[in-house]
């Protein structure tokens, strides 16, 4: 039941993300039971567990997802650079300009690729004249892998690429608003291996430039692609560490049986 | 089910010869084979239906849209229209359809004689084949073309309801005789002019400009105020209940906080939709009228009374269309940092709007149709007068509307009328039919693309 902190140890030495004391609640459902953690920057951290055991409700939590779910109740601190996120100042919608997010399935906008992506930019205004937003645009969607692909295909819709591409869009359209962290929620789990190992190769990129979290359900997927990892369980954050030691010698007795497939 | 194998395994379902049928799936498809040809007989009750229907309102009610004219040369003298030979259309009107009648029964007998048509008709018997409506179109043509005075001009009369009715079937030589207002000579005087090629029936556009006759004249009786009055009120409940509606709906969908207060409201909604609409009558009467002191029979009552019946209609189809829009979508905008408003407008609402426009089509076709609440403010009005424009006023002119005209004509006795009316039934059904189509179009054109 002991929880396990690291001190980080990282390019940077404060944490991007600080969270102490976290509870989430369902109505009456104790969803996530006091977790405490601290997330690097510029570090891709993977959180890892079976089904149900909390970690996309965690990750919700660090962009106020949750919200938008009328019976989620979160308590405790959970800080940005230091400020309190869920201070009664701090309006959500300012919040999630600075986390970008990426769900599981690709939701494109019924829109154009070009207005995908532009969508973002055009809501914050970060963007003077139509050429600022056409850079931003190349910009985001050569980060995300999908600019020769799309290029002479702006206009069209964006729902009809394949399954691969419509996530990259869904990554070109996060990064375009020039967040600092950006939270995947089992961004591959919808996707062929081929795609997935794009992808995979586009968060290495991405961790260059911003705080990568990212939930997933394989952990080869976990060990390839991340620094740190985070094992939930039951709701509990059971243990958190460098990759290669949570996945080659685990602390705890739980961490090691689903490393080795035993549980979940 | 299955052959006499060893009894000592478990019989399985699907045991045995394929080839053979077992009973159970003969019975199995038996009963679907039942039911289809319940269906099937459901369906064809119901289209027999519509054919008895429309049958039985296009062969009563076609015969409006023909009208039966008589071809005439009439004189006008000056001596007897403008005396002072100034041409004043002021001056001229002081000479009113008393004066123009017996030129219309010169003109009759003049053409009568010019073509050599024998008839044991006084001159006073053979006008009255023309309509008296005629009378006072003649009068109309000649104070707006003042310069026709002294000339001889070539008139084409309404023919009058029996005469109409003889060549439509409903009077014949054998009710002539009973008739106070036919007679069997008269008959034969429309035929000789008929050989003539001076009397034909041909499409009759004054049933749908018109305005409402007395009950004298059903040759005269058109629909153009009625027309006029729905078109009005459906302008009303679209300005009104489309904005308000879906703003509400927004409201409930999106922002409004999950708690008692809300769930009322929602259950009333749904309840509004049910009530009766004359119910919806009498709260015009009380409110609109009695209380804020709108006038009688005015369009704009009219259309307040059916916004207010059509707005449930458009609050539950809003929101139906709204909660169709997948969570997703919503979810990615929010997930870039749109704040509410920006993510329902901006994303939601696109994406909805084949369903609104398809529950406000609807709700409109259902209002233009509605009768019971437009009696009870008082459109039951005989209306001859056409309601100005609206931006001049005219919602505030009396008027009728399409549904009241048609249960007005049925009450009134000559049978013309029951003709008047299933035309009119017959313009009403048309104008649901192309909203409807509308409606269908425009949820095609709209259809999500993904």
């Amino acid at each position: 039941m002991r929880l396990t902190e690291r001190v980080l140890d990282t390019e940077t030495d404060k944490p991007k993300i600080t969270a102490k004391g976290v509870q989430v609640y369902y109505g009456d459902t104790h969803a996530i039971k006091d977790v405490n953690v601290d997330i690097a920057d510029k570090t891709v951290t993977a959180f890892i567990g079976p089904s149900g055991c909390g970690k996309s409700t965690f990750l919700r939590c660090l962009n106020r997802m949750n919200d938008t779910i009328s019976i989620a109740r979160v308590e405790g601190d959970i800080r940005i650079d230091g400020e309190d996120i869920y201070d009664k100042r701090v309006d959500p919608v300012q919040l999630r300009a600075k986390v970008g997010m990426v769900f599981q399935k690709p939701n494109p906008f019924p829109k154009s690729i070009y207005d995908n992506v532009a969508y973002g930019p055009r809501i914050h205004g970060l963007s003077r004249n139509k050429s600022d937003l056409d850079e931003i645009v190349e910009n985001a969607l050569r980060r995300a892998a999908l600019w020769d692909e799309a290029k002479d295909r702006l206009s069209q819709p964006g729902t009809g690429l394949s399954g691969g591409q419509q996530q990259r869009l869904c990554i070109a359209r996060a990064v375009a608003t020039a967040p600092e962290i950006l939270l995947m929620d089992e961004p591959c789990s919808a996707l062929d291996p081929i795609a997935t190992a794009q992808v995979e190769e586009l968060i290495d990129e991405l961790r260059q430039s911003y705080s990568v979290v990212i939930v997933t359900h394989s952990m080869q997927q976990a060990a390839r692609v991340s620094q740190k990892t985070a094992f939930f369980h039951l709701g509990h954050l059971v243990e958190y560490g460098e990759t290669g030691k949570i996945f080659t010698s685990p602390e705890d007795p739980r961490t090691e049986s689903y490393i080795s497939g035993r549980i979940g | 089910m299955t052959d006499a194998t060893a009894n000592t395994a478990p019989t399985g379902a699907g045991q045995g010869s394929l080839l053979i049928k077992d009973s159970r799936t003969a019975k199995r498809n038996g009963a679907e084979g039942r039911f289809k040809m319940y269906g099937l007989i459901a369906v064809c009750i119901g289209i027999a239906m519509l054919i008895l229907l429309l049958t039985s309102i296009l062969t009563s009610g076609l015969s409006a849209f023909r009208q039966t004219t008589i071809q005439i040369e009439v004189t006008l003298p000056e001596e007897k229209l403008d005396k002072s030979g100034v041409r004043d259309p002021e001056v001229m009107a002081k000479v009113t359809t008393f004066g123009y009648a017996p030129l219309l029964r010169d003109g009759l007998e003049a053409t009568i004689a010019a073509n050599g048509i024998e008839t044991e008709l006084s001159a006073k018997d053979a006008a009255e084949l023309i309509s008296d409506e005629s009378v006072a179109q003649l009068r109309n043509r000649v104070l707006r073309n003042p310069d026709l005075i002294g000339q001889t001009v070539s008139v084409e009369v309404m023919a009058s309801g029996r005469i109409d009715g003889f060549y439509k079937g409903r009077v014949t030589y054998a009710s002539a005789e009973r008739d106070t207002n036919i007679s069997p000579a008269q008959l034969q005087l429309a035929e000789a002019l008929e050989d003539k090629g001076l009397l034909n029936t041909s499409f009759n556009w004054l049933f749908l400009t018109a305005p409402d006759a007395s009950d004298t004249r059903p040759e005269a009786a058109g629909l153009g105020v009625a027309i006029l009055g729905s078109l009005y009120m459906m302008l009303i409940v679209l300005v009104l209940a489309l904005p308000i509606g879906v703003a509400a709906s927004i409201y409930l969908e999106e922002f409004a906080p999950q708690n008692r207060w809300t769930d009322l409201v929602e259950v009333n909604i749904s309840n509004l939709a049910a009530v009766p609409s004359i119910v919806f009558g009498i709260l015009g009467l009380a409110i609109f009228i009695n209380f804020a002191g709108l006038p009688q029979s005015a369009p704009i009552v009219g259309g307040l009374v059916l916004t207010l019946m059509t707005l449930p209609t458009i609050i539950i189809a809003t929101r139906a269309a709204l909660k169709s829009v997948p969570p997703s979508i919503r979810d990615a905008a929010l997930g870039l940092g749109a704040s509410r408003m920006q993510s329902v407008f901006h994303h939601v609402l696109p994406l909805a709007m084949p369903g609104i426009l398809t529950g406000t089509i609807l709700g409109l076709a259902q209002a233009l149709g509605e009768t019971a609440p437009l009696l009870l403010i008082g459109m039951v009005a005989f209306v001859r007068e056409y309601p100005e424009a609206p931006w001049e006023g005219g919602l505030f002119d009396p008027a009728t509307a399409l549904p009241v005209q048609v249960f007005n004509w049925t009450q009134r006795s000559d049978p013309a009328f029951v003709e008047r009316a299933s035309g009119a039934i017959i313009v009403l059904l048309v104008f649901l039919l192309l909203m409807n189509l509308t409606a269908i179009f425009l949820r095609r054109r709209f259809e999500r693309r993904w």
